[in-house]
């Protein structure tokens, strides 16, 4: 009983899971007729697939839009606002694992929390005045300032995973560096960011992912040079694109991160994640 | 030890992130005694009338109330059913690592762009959903111009698209769990429900509630799947803030006024998000483990 609920219950979230992809992939390649005259949902069976909604968003003959730049925008976006948060967020983190910093009343739990406070702060409070600074820097519609305004929420992310991870590491490690003549600076490069790879990957993972996915920011304080991937797409879906073609705008927007989940799961069944979450 | 050290670990970091926040927090408190809008840019200055504008008005307290009942709910859900899925992706199936990354695939995918393909789930007409219903005998909802199936459809793409983050993060938590405990329990012959009541749920509390609330912060947020799916609508069946503001603010271009009821979502947020942390803090501790 409890295993024919078990099976039950897995086989519905699994198909759940796959059912937006699955239609995504299908509408992908199906012909107008396929679309406009009810749902379809079997290849061959219901529908002919056709490749005219791929063909409109790769580049060729038939190109409607032009999608490798904005891969390429996504791509300096994502990797530079994670690299910035991972370097500076790692660095304040180890320092709050091992240091005890105080100004007044505040301790480092308050400083902690001031760092993962700006996670809550919702885009849409920063977007007008971000606009307003970064028109004022001539950073509007720029990469640079694309990637500081990203950093402001992925360093949090990093930080929070961070200063748990260092936690986790034993202060011998440091020590014995130290003893051996290292100050603390040399202590963190040589013996402790070595031994962080696993926290430091799952980090960021986290930045990537949250990086890529970033709509908000991208919308307002972007406009047309370093448009990003989903921007792009965005705009496709504002001028009453058809679904075809959405449809595998999207596909080909979500492929590069749906390979992260392979690396994620590698890191789960080595145990590499326990130590990063705890 | 010399004082530097600390402070170059620390200061580097903590001066970035309030460098590029510290212009636009003071900026938004400012605006907001102003009346910077379509017609009239600029900082002058006309004391509370937006703060008195916003205490009127009913739109913007219902948004809140809806995010209020939206995030909460779909929190407990993503929590229950992340919760189920972790414990048997943990062990006791076969195929756990087809599973997993089965699993983990919606949190990779762009959000904005998976509410475009919803939508095209969701349309009444043409849409996937309705398609399939018709097909079983059953009638047509009208998912996108009814407000409660409109607000069914947000709560499933939020399901959809953020279970697997609370998965992952239990999923992680489950396999960095001691065994002994879980011996133990075998030894004295606990049953499968008592050992999940008595060991592993109390051991995974701390991760529950890191999970729960890493959520919440980010639920209090939702945007881009009612942007996208609905635009608040049918009426305002759906708005969240986030879409409200982004409304009266970046497409209405009312500056102040939207700069007022961004910064009073803010605090809002902050105090909501630390009484609930507070609170879960306490739950946790007189248990121990």
């Amino acid at each position: 009983m409890y295993k024919v609920l078990k099976a039950t219950f897995i086989t519905i979230w699994s198909l759940f899971v796959l059912f937006p992809i699955m239609w995504a992939i299908t509408t992908s390649f199906k012909p107008e007729s396929a679309v406009v005259n009810g749902a379809t949902f079997i290849p061959f069976l219901e529908f002919q697939p056709s490749l005219i909604g791929w063909k409109a968003i790769l580049p060729g003959p038939d190109s409607l839009t032009n999608l490798l730049t904005p891969t390429l925008n996504s791509l300096i976006v994502t990797a530079g606002a994670t690299a910035i948060s991972l370097i500076f967020g790692s660095l304040a983190a180890y320092g709050l694992s091992r240091f005890t910093y105080g100004w007044k009343n505040y301790s480092n739990a308050d400083i902690i929390f001031f760092f993962v406070s700006q996670r809550i702060m919702p885009p849409v409070v920063l977007a007008i005045p971000f606009f307003l600074l970064l028109k004022e820097l001539r950073l509007l519609d720029t990469h640079l300032g694309l990637i500081l305004v990203l950093t402001s929420g992925l360093m949090p992310i990093v930080v929070w995973l961070m200063v748990d991870f260092f936690n986790a590491l034993p202060r011998e490690i440091d020590e014995m560096a130290m003893l051996e003549g290292c100050n603390p600076i040399q202590a963190f490069f040589r013996t402790i960011l070595p031994l962080s790879k696993p926290g430091l990957t799952v980090a960021g993972m986290f930045c990537v992912i949250f990086g890529w996915n970033d709509i908000f920011f991208a919308l307002t304080l972007t406009a047309t040079k370093v448009l990003t991937l989903p921007v792009a797409v965005i705009a496709l879906n504002g001028t009453v694109t058809p679904y075809w073609i959405l449809a595998a705008s999207t596909v080909f927007s979500i492929i590069p991160l749906v390979g992260l989940a392979f690396v994620i799961e590698r890191f789960l069944s080595r145990g590499n994640l326990g130590g990063a979450v705890r | 030890m010399k004082k530097g050290y600390p402070r170059f670990f620390l200061l580097p970091g903590l001066i970035l992130l309030i460098a590029i926040i510290i212009f636009p927090l003071l900026f938004t408190i400012r605006v907001t005694f102003s009346s910077w809008n379509v017609s009239q840019s600029g900082l002058n200055f006309i004391g509370g009338e937006n703060w008195s504008e916003m205490v009127r008005d009913t739109r913007y307290w219902g948004s809140l109330l809806r995010l209020f009942y939206l995030s909460f709910l779909t929190v407990a859900i993503q929590y229950a059913l992340g919760f189920a899925i972790a414990l048997f992706a943990w062990k006791g199936i076969a195929a756990r690592r087809f599973f997993r990354v089965l699993w983990l695939i919606p949190m990779m995918t762009t959000p904005s762009l998976m509410a475009i393909i919803w939508r095209s789930i969701f349309t009444e007409d043409i849409g996937a959903l309705n398609g399939l219903l018709s097909r079983v005998g059953l009638n047509p909802v009208n998912w996108l111009t009814e407000s409660g199936p409109a607000n069914i459809a947000i709560t499933i793409v939020e399901v959809w698209q953020w279970t697997p983050f609370m998965f992952l993060i239990l999923l992680a938590g489950l396999l960095s769990l001691p065994k002994e405990p879980f011996m133990a329990a075998a030894i004295d012959g606990a049953s499968a429900w008592k050992t999940f009541a008595r060991v592993t749920f109390p051991m995974m509390a701390p991760i529950s509630i890191g999970a729960i609330m890493i959520r919440l912060i980010d639920a209090s947020k939702i945007f881009d799947s009612v942007f996208t799916m609905t635009r608040g609508g049918p009426g305002n069946a759906t708005e969240t803030p986030a879409a409200y503001i982004f409304q009266r603010s970046l497409q209405d271009f009312q500056i102040a006024y939207g700069s007022t009821l961004a910064l009073m979502y803010l605090i809002l947020a902050i105090l909501t998000l630390t009484i609930i942390g507070k609170v879960f803090a306490r739950l946790s501790k007189p248990r121990g483990i």
